[in-house]
């Protein structure tokens, strides 16, 4: 089985790019790979506990917790973007990792494939 | 021991999104990448603009005058300082009017000796066939 290392930017809501981005690991990760999620840029909203699901808004921290559950994923948010946004260490989803961009790096090094999605 | 080469491809504007920002500042952050590796392995960046992109890399941005903040010049210069390898493509350059220059071609103000290359479209395809991994901002 594969490791696959995603990288998205796009907000949790305002755009369908990270709930493809967690459908598609969900996808992934049912058939036996390892993921890593990487989040930057507007996309750290994702790292925020406490998401209301609401039925006209995504809300993607349910699913991430049933992923983190599997022990064939991990997502990490670019610490500085978060920090940026007023997304603070205390107020990050438990199972969430925080780094800098390094890590992004260095999960792409030992990637059989990378998908970077990119930003809005 | 291994080097896994990464492409960042840079078509957006700048300003306009995060995107050509979070591009220079990832593609710096090779130099501390070691960290997470085994010894002796390491990521080699390679950075090229195109498309709108190449409007990234015009010389005297104001941001820090305008809006308080580091410009995409300043990042493209770090990036220059570090030696990273910096691609701008002629064809997009010649097709948006752009002399080399209007662009930054070195980071001599800041100590680099790194300059950045103008060169066709196909030499920075051969870049992106010869990475292990594209990342597309």
């Amino acid at each position: 089985m594969g490791k696959l290392t995603m990288g998205c930017f796009s907000s949790l809501v305002g755009s369908l790019s990270l709930d493809f981005a967690v459908k598609l690991t969900d996808a992934a990760v049912k058939k036996g790979h390892k993921v890593d999620l990487w989040v930057s840029g507007n996309a750290t909203m994702l790292s925020k506990k406490g998401q209301k699901a609401f039925k006209d808004y995504s809300a993607l921290e349910k699913k991430i917790q049933e992923l983190l559950a599997t022990g064939n994923f991990q997502v990490t948010a670019c610490e500085a973007c978060a920090e940026a946004r007023g997304y603070r260490k205390e107020d990050t989803m438990e199972g969430f990792k925080r780094h800098s961009m390094d890590w992004y790096l260095a999960s792409c090094f030992s990637a059989d494939r990378v998908l970077h999605i990119g930003g809005d | 021991m291994a080097t896994k080469k990464l492409a960042f491809v840079v078509k957006t504007l700048p300003y306009k999104t995060e995107a050509s920002r979070l591009a220079l500042t990832h593609a710096i952050a090779s130099q501390t990448v070691e960290i997470y590796l085994a010894d002796g392995d390491l990521v080699e960046p390679v950075v090229a603009f195109c498309g709108d992109g190449v409007l990234n890399c015009l010389k005297n941005q104001k941001a820090m005058n305008l809006y308080g903040l580091t410009s995409i010049e300043q990042h493209l210069k770090n990036s220059l300082l570090l030696d990273l390898k910096v691609l701008y493509c002629k064809e997009d350059m010649e097709r948006l009017g752009i002399s080399e220059d209007s662009l930054i071609m070195d980071a001599e103000d800041i100590g680099g000796e790194t300059k950045a290359h103008i060169v066709s479209f196909s030499e920075i395809q051969k870049e992106m066939e010869s990475s292990d991994h594209l990342l597309f901002f």
